[in-house]
């Protein structure tokens, strides 16, 4: 089992960067449901239409939750364009491969983050 | 302890196999010294075999483990019932909490034209005797209902299951594999037709396993050849995995008392540990479940996670989680006890074995909590 998963997959897994919650975040997305075994929730702080502080929270599996922190270690900083280019094989990629049954959580990071991003501009709209 | 999954092999028995490998490697088929003395050590097997299910050696018939055992079983009464001239029927009943082996085995006779119907069981993972008495129809002429669970541990009322089989001449197998060495079994008393067994889940080797058939009961065979096993199974005997499934069911029987003993104590330790942690669970009955089986579950974390922070920590666990499963499918037992998909997930199997000690038992006690706690920081479903 532990096996599957290449090295950088376990570090993320073992040591999750930026879990947790933004109280006052700009914006805040969250995809999946209980059912499926996934539930990811992003949280974005915004600051000159660039991402400045970004957090998450994940109910699933050790890849849900390695691409959920990679996910936030690859878009801090970016601008909202660059981050919302992010797809599930940028995902996979920095996470050096994942499980082709398993690659739908990586998509779940990605998508999470867009939920994010658009809550932000929805939240933002002059 | 992950011991459900399966068991080191015995040194005993690795030694009383060794022979069987060079020196007595004959085969036992043949007619000179080097096949006789095979001979004579598969027949001393199938006599230690039947010794611990309170069976007659001539009905013990050796197999490559228990999918084959279950397989046979099944589709051999199956398979002669169709044909046979005044077949009783096409209705076998099986419950919704069988191993894959048995369900599997169902499910291809469905495409053959049997009807099968799968019983619902009650919260701990027990059938309902009636039930079974309502599904009986003049069409039924099998039950194949496993003695013990392999997820949640839950014993099944074999005795009444086989009462109720005999009452109504219907055939009764049962799947054992999880059973034997833990709990007392014997098909005379209980009325079982047919019972599996594996090598492996008791400190044997992998790769052997044996079926008991009742004696007068007829099967029809699935491997055709030379006609072994009084042509029920034909292919060349697996000595030294045949020797080593006697001999793991000769220290089994012996042992059987002391070890249900010492698993009983340890689980129990164990159960009472880890319910401490808060919003934990144990799923499967309290007392009706295999000595060596813990099962529980906690709320807003998965079990691949579950698993993979406590493998890092040296300790093998299993779950039904459906993101450790290969079809990413949840445990059809949890399932079927009412569990909703969120608990499924959350799910926890620790299953023990011979090696494990109390220490063992007060390591996973002291690190499941933090483990359960880091995970459910992480988790938005936790508050």
């Amino acid at each position: 089992m532990a096996d599957m998963y290449t090295k950088k997959v376990k570090d993320h897994f073992y040591n999750p960067r930026n879990v947790g919650e933004i109280k006052d975040a700009d914006g805040v997305g969250t995809v999946g449901n209980p059912t499926c075994g996934d539930v990811m929730t992003m949280y974005i702080k915004v600051k000159d239409e660039r991402i400045i502080d970004i957090k998450f929270k994940t109910f699933g599996c050790a890849a849900a939750i390695a691409s959920s922190s990679i996910t936030t270690e690859i878009v801090k900083g970016k601008t909202l364009d660059e981050a919302m280019k992010l797809t599930r094989d940028d995902v996979a990629t920095e996470l050096g491969g994942l499980p082709a049954i398993k690659m739908h959580c990586s998509n779940l990071a990605s998508d999470a983050l867009r939920e994010a991003i658009n809550d932000y501009r929805m939240k933002n709209k002059k | 302890m992950d011991h459900g999954a399966s068991t080191p092999v015995d040194k005993e028995v690795i030694d009383e196999m060794i022979p069987y490998f060079d020196k007595y490697f004959g085969n036992p088929s043949s007619i000179h010294s080097f096949g006789r003395e095979a001979f004579d050590a598969v027949e001393e097997s199938r006599s230690k075999v039947a010794d611990i299910l309170n069976a007659d050696a001539d009905e013990i018939i050796f197999t490559s483990g228990g999918t084959e055992s279950d397989n046979l079983g099944i589709k051999g009464v199956a398979y002669l019932n169709k044909d046979k001239i005044g077949g009783k029927g096409n209705h076998i009943i099986t419950s919704s909490i069988e191993h894959p082996a048995v369900l599997a085995t169902c499910g291809h006779l469905e495409k053959q034209g049997f009807n099968v119907k799968y019983l619902p069981v009650d919260k701990y993972g027990i059938i309902r005797i009636k039930d079974l008495e309502e599904a009986i129809s003049k069409d039924t002429f099998l039950i194949t209902i496993m003695y013990a669970n392999n997820e949640i541990g839950t014993i099944e009322p074999i005795n009444e299951i086989g009462r109720i089989a005999k009452k109504h001449d219907v055939l009764f197998h049962t799947d054992a594999v999880q059973a034997i060495c833990k709990t007392p079994i014997d098909v005379g008393k209980s009325n079982v037709d047919l019972l599996s067994v594996s090598a492996h889940k008791i400190y044997g080797p992998k790769g052997v396993g044996a079926l008991y058939i009742r004696n007068g009961v007829k099967i029809y065979p699935l491997a055709h050849g030379g006609g072994h096993e009084k042509g029920l199974r034909s292919s060349t005997y697996n000595t030294p995995g045949i020797v080593g499934l006697g001999k793991a069911c000769e220290l089994g029987k012996t042992r059987l008392k002391e070890d249900m003993a010492y698993f009983k104590n340890l689980r129990d330790k164990l159960i009472k540990d880890i319910l401490k942690i808060d919003e934990s669970y144990l799923n499967g009955h309290p007392e009706k479940r295999l000595v060596n089986n813990a099962h529980f579950r906690f709320t807003a974390i998965e079990g691949e996670s579950l698993n993979m922070m406590l493998d890092e920590k040296g300790i093998a666990s299993a779950t039904g989680s459906a993101c450790s499963s290969k079809k990413l499918q949840a445990s059809h037992v949890l399932t079927a006890i009412g569990l909703k998909p969120e608990e499924v997930h959350g799910s926890l199997r620790l299953t023990l074995g011979k090696g494990n000690t109390e220490e063992d038992i007060s390591y996973v006690a002291s690190v499941l909590p933090g483990i359960v706690g880091k995970l459910r920081k992480m988790s938005p479903l936790w508050n």
